[in-house]
């Protein structure tokens, strides 16, 4: 027992003695970029470690120098947990020098983040983060959201779906701040396209059994159901759908689903399903390309928001180079001066309330039997323009935008 | 057509059934708790992991060693019984002259422990299991379209379920366990070894949950989060139910799940917090709960 | 006894020096959640380690009263201290409603219904409009305390957060070694006997029940005004068992036991939260060997340490 006491103290002394060392002794003249994800909760497989993958390829595709200053990644577990979000996030600024945090899952995670980052004059590149409130009520100068949000999937798929004779839809809701929003958004363009909206169920968040929801969709018929959810919610009804027979004699419409979500389900379950995304690996030669590399190293294929950190670095290393300095300001100048062309977007831009505007996919889910191998998961059914996919900057309600 | 509280009546029955289908987990789960407690005095928090356990093991069966379902869903609950074993040999055994409350937060420590190394490595978005082959497709009941494995699940659970209040309340061997609930001196003092029959109790309770884990694999995404949440809503049955008596967490089990699939038609947006709700109401009427003595 | 006594001034005084010095040493946000949850620990150690009551629902608790706090500063103007007098009584009332439910059974049923009625705070959390769901309320300002006191400044802000840990510790400490506070021991160590002497057990227990909830209330506000920031974290159960760990690893029933261990874990979740899932089975580990083979916390082992040198002969 004694023992255990002295080997417990033994460690709490080297414990502190590494917060105290931590905290000192950083030379400048070095870019520091940190990617702040989560390493092992919800995120983890979508984004987590193979975003630091993905980081650590764009350093060395740059050339590993910046301006002749090396660059270096840090990375870190924000456990979801906004609090630890925004401290890690101080402490990377004031301590380590961090010059821009990347990629910033859950939105709490992210705003509290930004936060941190305005008061600093920082700069944050927002890649898996997905609420719309980034770029509209909490918006900020040093910020931009890269990859997607989900008013960009939404209206992707909504659109398409009505156009293509979808037209009465039914809404499985989680009931909370996110699912509102993603199924407000979305009837809205249901309603424009002229379909309707028959009903909707607020499920508890989060949920394992859809059964009952879904004998409601069943009971509504109606043509969609569209998933206003995301993660192992999505997964666990798109799973039920199926089992009650309510696939394929009614489509799903998932809102917010990943690559990662349909590796999971398998083709199987959840072929047919149509949504959106901001990338997918096998669209051209140079996502290919990349995607192989990016493959040989992660052992899966990238993600939409991995191969959106990449893109987004490029894009920052480029931005640094031409403003010839890391500070803010300057280097959020050039990033919204140059274009975006790499083999994630073409002709993107950044808008004043940080959008990246780039084009969105519409695609499909294929059947076991169109599949290739493994991750041939979709065909692109069709490209949505920027300024097709994202809210457009008019109803931006970001205090940054000049009207 | 006729209808209940505004909705049509076969939608009603679909409700009921569904409800029935999701109280066979609670039933199942509460079942093995008070087992555990019954003669242990210890609230097995690993509950939830060992239910995701045996949902885990089903699928490693599958996908390694090519067990199919009806195998593994006899050998998933030998394999973490087994485990359990381990567990109350190792750990739980230090524990009995101590208070209850270090039970708790030994089994709370134990189920972090197992969820982190199942995170570690096999991430968190989940993995498919099939259905089984002869399970497949599903049955028009003209009120509801019933998939046959949902109905297997009520069936395979319910004969567990009694299958077990069987041997407690009618066998010789059941009549131990309720002895040595009662005064395990005075059972040992008559040449029962207790300690080998609390091992092998604490095994059983973790067999029942690591059942219903498979059971519920082809269902939901198996995934090592699968049960973290559910563990609580079980102690809040628990909690209702009394623990005194093995028939009263069947039935509470059932019940609830009942309940709770009504909610979800009516309303909803409480049918996360309904079960809680009817804890606090339970507790305001009677406080040893429906079916429990007061201790 | 002037042994221990000496001890307990030495402990006081080792606690203060390092509250005064930490802000220069250690990062002082970091500095600060620490003693957000030194706070939020002595409020539950006053439960668990004096009364001998587990709940496991000390987050709704600390995260309810989080929200209030950001919601007043934030949306209604609340200046930072009635913003936490707001949080802090949140949190009684919400002690008062569980604490008068959860009496009514004690021991493990204690703990499950705590655990459970928690739950419902915190589905409450995440439905509610005015908590923001997901995304949290964020960017609440720190603004001027009592007219005079710019909260953002760090050391400013560091040195409120330490008066009211200060004044928390102060009050645990207080109810500890009252009257009062020997009766909720009396009850911790045979409870039948207490009702015998007379004492309302009921009343003694729903008394610390309610004075640990709106300590762990004002932890929480605080901790609300330090990252600016409430979310669903805090009101999660994960926090309810962290603070278990807290207690239990610093040493339960002891008084600066729960400091230590607040020290401990936030500095392991921070410093170690590049391993991934790790967190937790370490987290996991660590709790099932203090129950092992460490019951007594650090802090507990310490003093019996001190003890059975100062007295070889006791058995």
């Amino acid at each position: 027992m004694k023992r255990l006491v002295r080997v417990l103290g033994v460690l709490g002394t080297v414990l502190l003695a590494a917060a105290a060392w931590a905290g000192s002794g950083i030379s400048d003249g070095v870019i520091r970029i940190g990617v702040l994800n989560d390493m092992s909760g919800t995120y983890s497989d979508l984004a987590g470690p193979g975003s630091v993958v993905a980081a650590k390829m764009a350093v060395e595709d740059f050339g590993g120098k910046v301006l002749g200053k090396p660059i270096e990644i840090l990375s870190a577990d924000h456990l979801n947990k906004p609090d630890v979000a925004a401290n890690k996030a101080r402490e990377w600024y004031d301590k380590d020098k961090v010059d821009a945090i990347v990629d910033l899952p859950t939105s709490s995670c992210a705003l509290a983040v930004l936060e941190v980052a305005k008061q600093k004059n920082k700069i944050t590149i927002v890649s898996t983060g997905a609420s719309t409130r980034i770029t509209n009520k909490n918006c900020s100068p040093t910020n931009v959201h890269w990859t997607y949000d989900t008013y960009a999937l939404a209206v992707g798929t909504a659109k398409a779906i009505v156009a293509e004779g979808g037209d009465t839809w039914f809404f499985l809701t989680a009931d909370y701040a996110f699912g509102h929003s993603l199924e407000k958004d979305t009837a809205e363009v249901v309603k424009a396209s002229g379909g309707k909206v028959v009903g909707a169920v607020r499920h508890p968040f989060p949920s394992a059994d859809f059964s009952s929801f879904l004998m409601q969709a069943q009971a509504s018929k109606a043509k969609i159901i569209g998933l206003a959810n995301a993660g192992a919610d999505t997964t666990n009804a798109i799973k039920q759908a199926r089992e009650f027979g309510i696939t394929p004699n009614q489509t799903l419409a998932g809102l917010l689903v990943f690559l990662t979500d349909v590796h999971s389900l398998g083709l199987e379950t959840a072929q047919g399903m149509q949504l959106t995304t901001g990338f997918y690996w096998d669209y051209n030669d140079e996502t290919r390309a990349w995607s192989k590399r990016f493959n040989e190293r992660h052992g899966r294929m990238p993600t939409m928001v991995q191969a959106g950190v990449y893109s987004s670095l490029m894009h920052y290393f480029k931005a640094v180079e031409k403003a010839g300095t890391d500070e803010a300001t300057a280097v959020m100048k050039a990033m919204k001066a140059i274009p975006v062309n790499d083999m994630f977007a073409k002709n993107g831009w950044i808008r004043d309330d940080g959008r990246m505007v780039h084009d969105m996919y519409l695609v499909q889910v294929k059947s076991p039997s169109e599949s290739k191998g493994e991750w041939d998961y979709y065909k692109v059914l069709r490209v949505i323009p920027g300024d097709e996919a994202f809210m457009p900057l008019e109803k931006s309600t970001c205090p940054l935008v000049k009207k | 057509m006729s209808e209940v509280f505004g909705i049509p009546i076969q939608a009603f029955l679909g409700q009921l059934l569904i409800g029935l289908i999701n109280g066979s987990f609670y039933a199942i789960l509460s079942l093995g708790l008070a087992v555990i407690f019954g003669l242990l005095n210890i609230i097995n928090f690993t509950h939830g992991a060992q239910y995701m356990m045996g949902a885990f093991v089903a699928w490693m069966g599958l996908k390694y060693l090519g067990i199919n379902y009806w195998a593994a869903l006899l050998l998933s609950p030998l394999v973490v019984g087994l485990t359990g074993v381990v567990i109350e040999r190792l750990c739980l055994r230090r524990l009995y002259q101590l208070d209850h409350l270090y039970g708790l937060l030994l089994t709370f420590g134990l189920a972090l422990v197992v969820e982190g190394l199942f995170r570690q490595g096999y991430g968190i978005s989940g993995l498919s299991y099939p259905v089984p082959k002869l399970l497949q497709g599903g049955e028009n009941l003209g009120f509801m379209y019933l998939p046959i494995y949902r109905a297997w699940v009520v069936v395979a659970s319910l004969v567990v379920c009694f299958g077990t209040w069987y041997v407690i309340e009618r066998t010789k061997l059941g009549a131990y366990l309720r002895a040595g609930t009662e005064n395990p001196r005075l059972l040992q003092a008559f040449g029962i070894n207790v300690p080998v029959m609390v091992t092998l109790t604490y095994g059983f309770g973790v067999a029942l949950a690591a059942f219903a884990g498979v059971l519920a694999a082809p269902i939901y995404q198996v995934n090592p989060v699968m049960g973290s949440n559910l563990v609580i809503v079980v102690f809040a049955v628990v909690v209702i139910g009394g623990m005194g008596s093995i028939f009263g967490s069947i039935v509470t089990g059932l019940g609830l799940g009942v309940v709770e699939g009504l909610t979800k038609v009516f309303y909803p947006e409480a049918s996360a917090v309904v079960v809680f709700v009817i804890m606090a109401l339970v507790l305001l009427v009677r406080p040893a709960g429906l079916f429990g003595r007061e201790a | 006894m002037p042994a221990r006594g000496n001890g307990r001034w030495l402990g006081g005084g080792l606690l203060l020096a390092a509250g005064l010095v930490a802000p220069y040493v250690v990062y002082p946000v970091f500095a600060m959640k620490v003693l957000c949850f030194a706070l939020f620990a002595c409020a539950f150690n006053l439960l668990l380690g004096y009364t001998g009551l587990l709940s496991f629902g000390h987050a709704a608790f600390l995260g309810s009263a989080g929200y209030v706090t950001a919601y007043t500063v934030k949306s209604l103007g609340f200046s930072p201290g009635l913003g936490l007098l707001a949080g802090t009584a949140c949190a009684a009332v919400l002690g008062l409603v569980i604490g008068w439910l959860a009496i009514r059974r004690s021991g493990i049923y204690f703990a499950m219904i705590t655990l459970g009625l928690a739950q419902v705070i915190y589905f409450l959390s995440l439905q509610l409009e005015f908590t923001g769901g997901e995304d949290g309320i964020q960017g609440v300002p720190r603004g001027v305390l009592f007219g005079v006191l710019p909260l953002d400044n760090p050391l400013v802000m560091y040195h409120f957060v330490l008066a009211v840990f200060l004044f928390g510790f102060w009050v645990v400490y207080r109810a500890i070694h009252s009257p009062f506070g020997q009766v909720l021991k009396a009850i911790r160590e045979n409870e039948p006997r207490a009702v015998s002497l007379g004492y309302d057990v009921h009343r003694y227990k729903l008394l610390a029940f309610v004075l640990s909830a709106t300590l762990a209330g004002l932890a929480g506000g605080t901790k609300s005004l330090v990252f600016q920031l409430a979310s669903l974290t805090d009101v999660h159960w994960h926090t309810s068992g962290e603070v278990v760990l807290m207690t239990l690893l610093g040493g339960l029933g002891t008084e600066f036991g729960p400091v230590v261990g607040a020290l401990l874990v936030v500095t392991l979740n921070n410093y170690l939260a590049g391993f991934g899932s790790w967190v937790t089975v370490i987290t996991g580990a660590i709790f099932v060997v203090c129950v092992l083979a460490f019951r007594r916390g650090i802090v507990g082992e310490i003093l019996a340490f001190a003890r059975s040198r100062s007295a070889p002969k006791d058995p």
